[in-house]
């Protein structure tokens, strides 16, 4: 199989962030001031600090107070025309109510998967449906630590992949359905990397992200800056801690925690 | 002068009659004893700001107080602008009512927090509890509304909208007991979680006074075809998947069931839908006053045009923009009695298709001359557009419009928007609520000021060119009482120009603005009766801050009762 070389360092702001969203793409928002290869980027107070819409006409959007905000920052920017030329994906702006916000990402979610269904049986199936979709109720473990009325995105990069995408980490109850997620995302739709997992039928599958049996591993930056293996801790704990996620070559995770180790050293010889 | 010689059971008799806040607060201060009666007679109050006041004062005015509406966080919450513990909790009031012997009925809340504790605590101390409506609230999980199933034996209304209800996947449907049969309102819509749906079809068949329920998403449709089999009553109804083949028997069965639901007048839900199975409910079109499909975003535009056509008598619709301005063209023409519309967003991440423009607009305030409400999301408005609606419906009381884009301009002529939003103002003369967006210079607060004076309630975001624009705003509406303003750049001239207004308002907020902290103390430091809250998130005044630095996030509110005491670290009280 033939990847991408990697990218060895971590060129943050210059990559173009995809979030999951019912249209995907990124318009060319000619604000003042941005790099071209820059219009999906999360927008953080850097950015806006130059005035007001009254005063001068272009980019300007009133300030944005600090990264921490960005978070709350949804999704690539619209297309803007030119003279405007100011991005809608403000805090605060569209005025939508979280939960409204929240409720289209799942039910785009859902759908997407929906339409993956289809693809493999061909057949729209109730049930499957209502199996396949996210079930927030089955939040096993301590789900007192998640952070309430937060958006919860966070970035996540695939080792050789330019191009990030972002994901609302609310809209999981557990690692398993995160993990399916984030392998639909880049294994099945990049279509510079082959599906790593051969057969696409199955309903179960073995998650290739969380068991180190695949080239690749998720994990996570945590607060405190460390990258852990992702799956460790409780999910709400892990929830509260997580920064972004990286999906990482499973022979560059040597080391992350103990356990995996072990698990690195079993499955060494699987075939890829 | 006659009146004083009417027993007071009279004055109480008449009293009744008077129902909304604004007449009993008018005749309660007429005079001493119209006061004395009045309090003792006042059943429901309404706090729109729960810091205003505090529970004890609030229970000594009014000691037979039953139902009680309370409001927490500030609107632009709503939005992600105030951080996680900003307020609003219930706890306090719940157990001030528990101590002070309050016999309540009913507890409406929004934008505020709830604990399990609180609900816990409510539904053991209340004896003849009956209502329980939330909305936007957060802070409990479904283990709190085991307790109000369990313990509230007359309990008539569980309502939850839009809160945010961590599901510990618990039995709560289960705890209502088996001789609960008093429910009229069910809505748990927004639960994310699954319920049991053997319990849930009992519940619903033992209360034969259900008129209203809205079910989540995990309710499949053959639970939804058996429901409505033991509830042909209903008024108002939830659907949660609405999935099955459509040749299927169960979906016979959902048409017969259907077919004798003729009460039905409110529709909601769809959460999942199968759009192939959307003719059944048909039928029910034809009688509907009030349908929100704004959370169906699987209904593609043309079922929804298909559906819009059987809803003759439509009074509120709440929609997704994927109806298209050719859909709203549809609404125009089919339904006439439409008073109330929104039309949200469906694409977020949008990149500039246009799925609706001002030409919906347009259309709808041609076609439905009782319109006075209405949400508009859309990519783009013109001037022209403004100016034709306005002319179309004078009789608008809520007007918000919002484009995407928060500052675009009118794409026809490039020129600022304000000249459309002061039509619609000089036009609609019973104006009570506004938002603004778009490109907006101070004119269009000119316009606001001159001729909003009905207007209750302004929302402005990146907006104005200078302090003038809030100065015509605070001269010019007299009846203002909320008044929300972010990244816009309005400074201390304006906020300090005449700071005794604030006290005939309920609240300011005013976000990445130009107002400064020395500004903020000012009238703090003269306004004993006003709270100026600063909203500081870690990033400005950690050590001896400078009165000339700005503010990011000010909220000032009037209130009886001081400083609030919760106000966590972040929140500072000038």
């Amino acid at each position: 199989m033939d990847m991408s070389p990697e990218v060895s360092s971590y060129p943050e702001e210059s990559e173009l962030e995809l979030g999951l969203g019912l249209s995907l793409g990124c318009g060319g928002v000619k604000a003042k001031g941005f790099p071209w290869g820059e219009c999906g980027r999360i927008l953080t107070a850097k950015d806006f600090r130059s005035g007001f819409p009254g005063k001068s006409s272009a980019a300007a959007v009133g300030g944005v107070s600090g990264t921490k905000r960005g978070a709350d920052c949804v999704g690539p920017p619209e297309v803007g025309s030119a003279s405007s030329g100011v991005s809608s994906q403000v805090v605060g702006w569209p005025p939508i109510r979280t939960y409204r916000m929240n409720s289209l990402v799942n039910q785009a979610k859902a759908a997407k998967t929906e339409e993956d269904n289809k693809g493999v049986d061909g057949n729209e199936k109730g049930k499957d449906i209502s199996k396949k979709k996210v079930n927030h109720g089955s939040n096993k473990n301590d789900a007192g630590d998640r952070e309430k009325g937060h958006s919860g995105f966070v970035k996540v990069n695939m080792d050789g992949l330019p191009i990030g995408r972002k994901v609302d980490l609310n809209a999981y109850s557990c690692y398993e359905t995160l993990a399916e997620t984030l392998e639909d995302m880049f294994f099945k739709s990049t279509t510079t990397i082959c599906s790593i997992r051969g057969d696409k039928e199955q309903q179960t599958q073995p998650l290739k992200l969380l068991d180190g049996s695949s080239e690749f591993v998720l994990t996570y930056e945590d607060k405190e800056g460390d990258w852990m293996l992702v799956g460790d801790v409780p999910w709400g704990m892990f929830l509260s801690t997580v920064k972004r996620l990286r999906i990482m070559r499973t022979s560059e995770a040597n080391g992350l925690a103990p356990g995996f180790q072990e698990n690195n050293e079993r499955k060494k010889g699987k075939p890829i | 002068m006659m009146m004083n010689y009417f027993p007071d059971e009279v004055l109480e008799h008449v009293f009744n009659f008077l129902t909304s806040h604004k007449d009993r607060n008018a005749v309660s201060m007429v005079c001493k004893s119209w006061y004395r009666v009045e309090r003792f007679s006042r059943e429901k109050v309404f706090i729109g700001n729960c810091y205003a006041i505090d529970p004890e004062r609030l229970i000594s005015r009014f000691p037979r107080v039953r139902s009680l509406t309370l409001k927490g966080k500030p609107h632009f919450a709503d939005f992600n602008l105030v951080p996680p513990d900003w307020g609003g909790f219930v706890y306090p009031w719940i157990e001030a009512m528990v101590k002070l012997g309050v016999h309540l009925e009913e507890l409406r809340l929004k934008r505020m927090v709830v604990s399990d504790e609180s609900l816990e605590l409510l539904s053991r101390s209340f004896v003849s509890f009956k209502s329980l409506v939330l909305v936007s609230c957060e802070g409990f999980t479904t283990d709190g509304l085991a307790a109000i199933a369990s313990n509230c034996r007359f309990l008539r209304e569980l309502d939850l909208q839009e809160n945010e209800i961590e599901d510990r996947r618990g039995h709560w449907l289960s705890c209502f007991p088996d001789s609960c049969t008093s429910l009229i309102s069910l809505n748990f819509a927004c639960l994310k979680g699954e319920v049991n749906l053997a319990t849930l079809e009992r519940l619903v068949a033992r209360c034969h006074n259900l008129r209203s329920l809205r079910l989540n998403h995990v309710v499949p449709l053959d639970t939804l075809q058996k429901i409505l089999g033991k509830a042909p009553q209903l008024v108002d109804l939830g659907a949660g998947a609405f999935v099955h083949d459509p040749d299927s028997e169960t979906l016979n069965k959902l048409k017969n069931a259907i077919q004798k639901c003729t009460s039905i007048r409110s529709l909601s839900g769809f959460l999942e839908v199968a759009p192939c199975c959307l003719p059944a409910i048909y039928p029910m079109c034809l009688n509907l006053t009030s349908l929100n499909l704004s959370y169906a975003p699987g209904i593609h535009n043309n079922e929804l045009i298909k559906l819009i056509r059987h809803c003759r008598k439509l009074q509120r619709l709440w929609i997704l923009d994927v109806i298209g301005d050719k859909g709203l063209g549809v609404v125009a023409s089919t339904c006439k009695e439409l008073q109330e519309l929104r039309v949200f967003p469906s694409d977020l991440y949008g990149v500039g298709n246009a799925a609706v423009t001002e030409e919906g607009l347009v259309a709808i305030s041609a076609g439905c001359p009782k319109l006075n409400s209405v949400l508009y999301f859309c990519q783009q408005v013109t001037n022209a557009a403004l100016i034709t609606v306005a002319k179309n419906c004078p009789n608008f009381i809520r007007f918000r419009l919002c484009t995407l884009n928060p500052t675009i301009a009118d794409p026809v002529t490039m020129q600022p928007l304000d000249e459309g939003f002061g039509a619609i103002v000089q036009s609609c003369k019973g104006l009570k609520r506004l938002s603004l967006s778009g490109l907006l210079t101070d004119q269009v607060f000119l316009y606001i000021g001159m001729y909003a004076e009905q207007l209750e309630m302004l929302s402005v975001a990146f907006a104005g060119g200078t302090d003038m624009g809030m100065l015509y705003v605070l001269n010019g509406c007299r009846k203002l009482k909320k008044l929300e303003i972010m990244d816009s750049p309005f400074g201390d001239v304006a906020l300090l120009a005449d700071i005794g207004k604030y006290e005939t308002m309920r609240s300011l907020w005013m976000s990445s603005c130009e107002v400064t902290l020395g500004a903020c103390k000012t009238i703090a430091k003269k306004m004993p009766r006003l709270n100026v809250e600063i909203i500081d998130e870690g990033d400005q005044m950690e050590t001896s801050p400078d009165d000339r630095h700005r503010v990011e996030k000010m909220y000032l509110y009037r209130s009886l009762v001081g400083h609030r005491r919760d106000a966590p670290d972040f929140v500072r009280t000038l």
